[in-house]
């Protein structure tokens, strides 16, 4: 272990790197000694493969559950229920232990700042978990100083400093090479440049396209912004309140969304024209709140096309064009909803 | 010459922020007129004084260690020399101030419709009980729905939206000229800040105020903006109607800043960024302080910092190209 | 919100239960035979087994507890070993007087404190800052004991304007006669609060004052004493907190105080009974205190919840 290869290809290239089956997370809500708590159902049964060598952008709005889906993935919280398949094995088997999959996925969080050790130096820091990974110190400074050079800052320069005395986009880099330190296979990127000023945000987005060729990585890229999603993204899956709205090739998602959600969305976007500015608000109020979702859809309550099906029955994930599918009423054969296709005689 | 049409005057606008370590230079400056029923958006990044000269013409700026000079006039007052007490009189009536994070920019401990009413009672001297009659009209007109019920409770039983929604509630009690808005969508869901977005455009409209809008976001200036004014290390660099910056920006910075912005069409392709960071404020040369970033730059970009100056009235930019272009026109 | 009460107060039986269980094993934690602590040494072996059965110490300690605890509630704590005297009498003729001195004491010490440590907020990083903090500091460092002889010895023996000891003569009253002796003790004791208050208000406030609502409320044009309204009721409930904490412990840590200026109080009397291994005037004493910081504790988390909203009380 002293090299920390990168972890052999199992599976090949049909095998995707991650399947994620069925995932919930529901958190039990605080009720006090005779209070009855509630729980939140944050995430609530996803399903999702990411193939090997793609981009999945995950989008949706505060309270969707995305960022509780990549600590489930990054297992940094324990599901509810369901599983998480690496390359074709069961994370937390024999075949696949906890610690070996934690080196192969790795991730980078919005707030750079809090991901790094203020008191280390940041070659300190992303020579670290090598060197708990039994690489010895003389061999992991020489590889964090060729990462810092990957991800665009100069040993020389910036090795000996300290994370408060980087840029915010400087330090997103550091956390960059942090993650890329122990050579994983697949990088969870949530919201990585969120924070970061649109010139430094361009920086970062070219950076990581070029990391993935690089290193050949495997991203989960996970954002409230639409726009950057459709830049880096290969297929896009849309969350809203723990469930999977829509999932698809991105120009798929994007020039025919199917979900009246996805639609809302993309609408909201401001036009970047000021001759065209938008005039109406595409749906109206905040997402609710996870702790008492909706029954059935739970889009119904803001969704200009909800009839009572929506309410009693929960719309399935249904084949909508080539490899998109989206979870409405409206598109299922025969659901009841009056938009459906009719059946077939 | 202040005509009784312009609610902001700013004449070659200074900021200082003096501290035992450093001074430094946020704002360093600027010119511009707002007159009513204007809306002017400055675009910038962190760091480029777009939100210190906001709170400039309140005077909100922490008292102790900022020092302004040039001349800015809120409503014909002159901000630099009025006394706290004579902006406090200003500040909620004549001019009004929307935030970022609603959450944290409301008292946490007590009610919307209390912390509507105060305003209104300091200002109109009218009696709690019709204070709160206006409140609940109030978060009609923002359209917070069961608004009555919403009178009662506190910020952090309200949704984001609702929270900016009742912010905006408050920054409108006294029916002010001016609407100074800090990032107020940037911390929201995109389906919620399409609405708050539309909400200003149309109570900008009804009310007829003036809005100075503060964002670094491109696309949130174009749905709202009549003017743009981009900002560079406490400069406007350029300025101009909202349709003439955005489709043909002069100065390289806002050239570069529409080039990074990411939006349909780049799929796949590369990002143009703007190399570098921004300078320290604490040692700004003077020069062109986007001369170490910019791809055009020359040996007299270093000489001096240029003037604003454009190809036509109401459009400038603040770099030699643009003064060289138009000289030769 | 009464629900909430009777909820808190639910929560509460628990703990003074505890309480209870802590103060009664006083007496079987402190080392060797209980029977000791009653008896002269020399007493015949008999007679010792007759006082074993007399205070049923020969019963299973939980047995023990149980009776303990039944006669606690019905306001009997016992004997004095060395007065014979009942002590629930003489603890609350004490506990009085303990009550006056710490009441004195913590109004005087929170009223300047909360001055000193908003002066100091308000005027952050300036002299006064300074000087207050100083003041702050120089309150919580210097001990009771040496603070208190210095007292004595300046205003008492060379000055002569306060008496040294005691605390007037019969009960307590609300004169001048009786007031006199309890300026230099309670002046001695309010060190303590007014530097931890200052300490606490001036950080709670000054971080107040950093909060953006207060730009918000500027930006209302807002009155100074409108802004000085929020303000104290987003400090107070952390404020609340350290007052309560530091009334409790100046019903209980003034015995040094008590000791040095021979205050007839619960601190003195706890002293007393220390060194004469009076064991049911310590329990009775420890008890009696011990439940004051418990009903304190549940008293500032009721105002707590009272005062702030996003405390959830459902």
């Amino acid at each position: 272990m002293l090299q920390l290869p990168t972890m052999p290809d199992r599976g090949g290239p049909a095998q995707p790197l991650l399947i994620v089956k069925d995932l919930k997370k529901h958190f039990p809500l605080k009720g006090g000694l005779f209070g009855a708590g509630g729980k939140v159902q944050a995430v609530d049964g996803i399903d999702f493969e990411i193939r090997k060598g793609e981009t999945l952008g995950i989008v949706g709005e505060s309270g969707c559950g995305k960022s509780t889906a990549s600590r489930l993935i990054m297992s940094l919280i324990e599901p509810t229920d369901g599983e998480i398949i690496f390359d074709g094995e069961k994370v937390g088997t024999s075949a696949l232990p906890l610690k070996e999959y934690r080196r192969q996925v790795q991730m980078v969080f919005q707030d750079s700042y809090a991901s790094l050790n203020p008191r280390l130096p940041i070659e300190e820091s992303i020579a670290f978990g090598p060197m708990v990974h039994g690489l010895n110190r003389s061999r992991a400074i020489p590889r964090a100083h060729d990462l810092l050079t990957a991800v665009g800052l100069a040993p020389a320069q910036f090795a000996h400093r300290y994370p408060h005395e980087l840029s915010g986009g400087q330090r997103q880099r550091v956390n960059i090479a942090r993650a890329l330190a122990l050579r994983p296979r697949m990088l969870i990127l949530d919201e990585p440049v969120s924070a970061l000023d649109k010139s430094v945000e361009a920086q970062v987005l070219n950076m990581l396209q070029d990391l993935k060729a690089q290193f050949e990585l495997t991203y989960l890229f996970i954002s409230h912004d639409l726009n950057v999603v459709q830049h880096v993204a290969d297929r896009v899956l849309v969350m809203y309140l723990g469930r999977v709205a829509e999932v698809g090739p991105v120009d798929s998602i994007f020039d025919a969304p199917r979900h009246p959600y996805t639609q809302a969305l993309l609408a909201s976007r401001p036009s970047m024209d000021p001759d065209q500015r938008r005039t109406e608000p595409p749906i109206t109020g905040d997402p609710p709140n996870p702790v008492n979702p909706p029954s059935g859809c739970r889009f119904r309550t803001r969704c200009k096309i909800a009839e009572d099906v929506c309410a009693s029955a929960t719309p399935p994930l249904a084949e909508v064009a080539p490899m998109h599918q989206a979870a409405c009423h409206a598109n299922v054969t025969a659901s009841g909803h009056s938009l459906a296709p009719r059946e077939a005689a | 010459m202040m005509t009784p049409q312009t609610l902001v005057r700013a004449r070659n606008l200074n900021v200082k922020f003096v501290s035992r370590d450093a001074t430094v230079h946020a704002v360093n400056g600027v010119d511009f007129d707002l007159a009513e029923r204007e809306v002017l958006c400055i675009l910038g990044e962190s760091g480029s004084g777009k939100s210190v000269t906001l709170r400039a013409i309140m005077g909100l700026n922490p008292r102790a260690k900022t020092v302004m000079s040039g001349e800015l006039k809120l409503c014909g007052e002159d901000v630099i020399a009025a006394s706290e007490a004579r902006m406090s009189a200003l500040r909620g009536r004549q001019a009004s101030m929307i935030f970022q994070e609603p959450m944290t920019a409301l008292d946490p401990v007590f009610t919307i419709g209390r912390q509507i009413a105060e305003t209104i009672v300091r200002h109109e001297g009218v009696s709690y009980k019709a204070a709160m009659a206006r409140a609940l009209e109030l978060l009609e007109l923002v359209q917070i729905p069961s608004a009555k019920r919403r009178l009662e409770a506190y910020p952090h039983e309200l949704s984001g939206g609702l929270r900016q929604r009742a912010m905006i509630a408050i920054a409108l009690s006294c029916r002010p000229k001016l609407l100074l808005a800090d990032e107020p969508t940037t911390a929201l869901d995109a389906t919620v800040q399409i609405q708050i977005l539309l909400l200003l455009r149309r109570l900008q409209q009804e009310l007829g105020m003036g809005v100075i809008f503060v964002t670094h976001d491109l696309g949130v200036a174009g749905e709202i903006a009549d003017r743009i004014a981009v900002m560079y290390a406490g400069r406007f660099v350029e300025e101009g109607p909202v349709r003439d910056v955005m489709r043909a920006p002069l100065h390289p910075y806002a050239q570069g800043l529409l080039g990074a912005t990411v939006h349909a069409g780049l799929r796949g392709k590369r990002l143009t960024t703007i190399p570098g960071a921004p300078p320290d404020l604490r040692d700004l040369p003077t020069r062109c302080a986007f001369a170490p970033r910019c791809p055009m730059v020359e040996n007299a970009c270093r000489s001096a910092v240029p003037e604003l100056r454009g190809p036509e009235p109401g459009r400038a930019a603040r770099c030699i190209h643009v003064a060289q272009a138009a000289q030769a026109a | 919100m009464l629900k909430y009460i009777l909820r808190r107060i639910a929560y509460a039986i628990p703990i003074a239960l505890s309480v209870s269980v802590v103060c009664f094993m006083l007496v079987h934690i402190a080392p060797g035979d209980p029977i000791d602590a009653i008896v002269p040494p020399d007493t015949p072996k008999d007679v010792v087994e007759q006082v074993r059965k007399d205070y049923g110490l020969d019963k299973p300690l939980p047995i023990q507890y149980a009776v303990w605890l039944g006669h606690v509630l019905q306001g009997d704590l016992g004997r004095s070993i060395a007065t014979r005297r009942p002590v629930a009498g003489d603890l609350i003729l004490a506990a009085r007087k303990t009550f006056v001195l710490a009441l004195t004491a913590a109004m005087f010490g929170f009223a300047i404190g909360i001055f000193l440590g908003s002066l100091a907020a308000f005027f952050k990083g300036t002299w006064i800052d300074r000087l207050a903090v100083s003041f702050a500091v120089g309150g919580v460092s210097v001990p009771h004991y040496w603070l208190g002889m210095v007292m004595v010895i300046f205003f008492s023996v060379l000055m002569n304007v306060f008496p040294a000891m005691g605390a007037g003569p019969g009960d307590w009253q609300w004169d001048w006669q009786h007031i006199q002796y309890l300026i230099l003790p309670a002046l001695t004791l309010s060190c303590t609060p007014i530097g931890l208050l200052t300490r606490t208000v001036r950080g709670i406030v000054s971080e107040i004052l950093n909060q953006d609502f207060v730009t918000t409320l500027r930006g209302k044009g807002l009155r100074n004493r409108t802004m000085m309204l929020h303000v104290v009721k987003n400090a107070a409930p952390t404020i609340l907190a350290v007052m309560g904490l530091q009334l409790g412990y100046l019903m209980g840590g003034s015995i040094l105080v008590e000791t040095i200026f021979s205050w007839p109080g619960t601190g003195s009397m706890l002293n007393a009974a220390i060194f004469r291994r009076d064991i049911p005037v310590i329990q009775g004493a420890t008890l009696v205190l011990a439940m004051f910081f418990v009903m304190l504790n549940l008293i500032v988390d009721i105002m707590q919840t009272m005062i702030d909203p996003r405390i959830v009380r459902k």
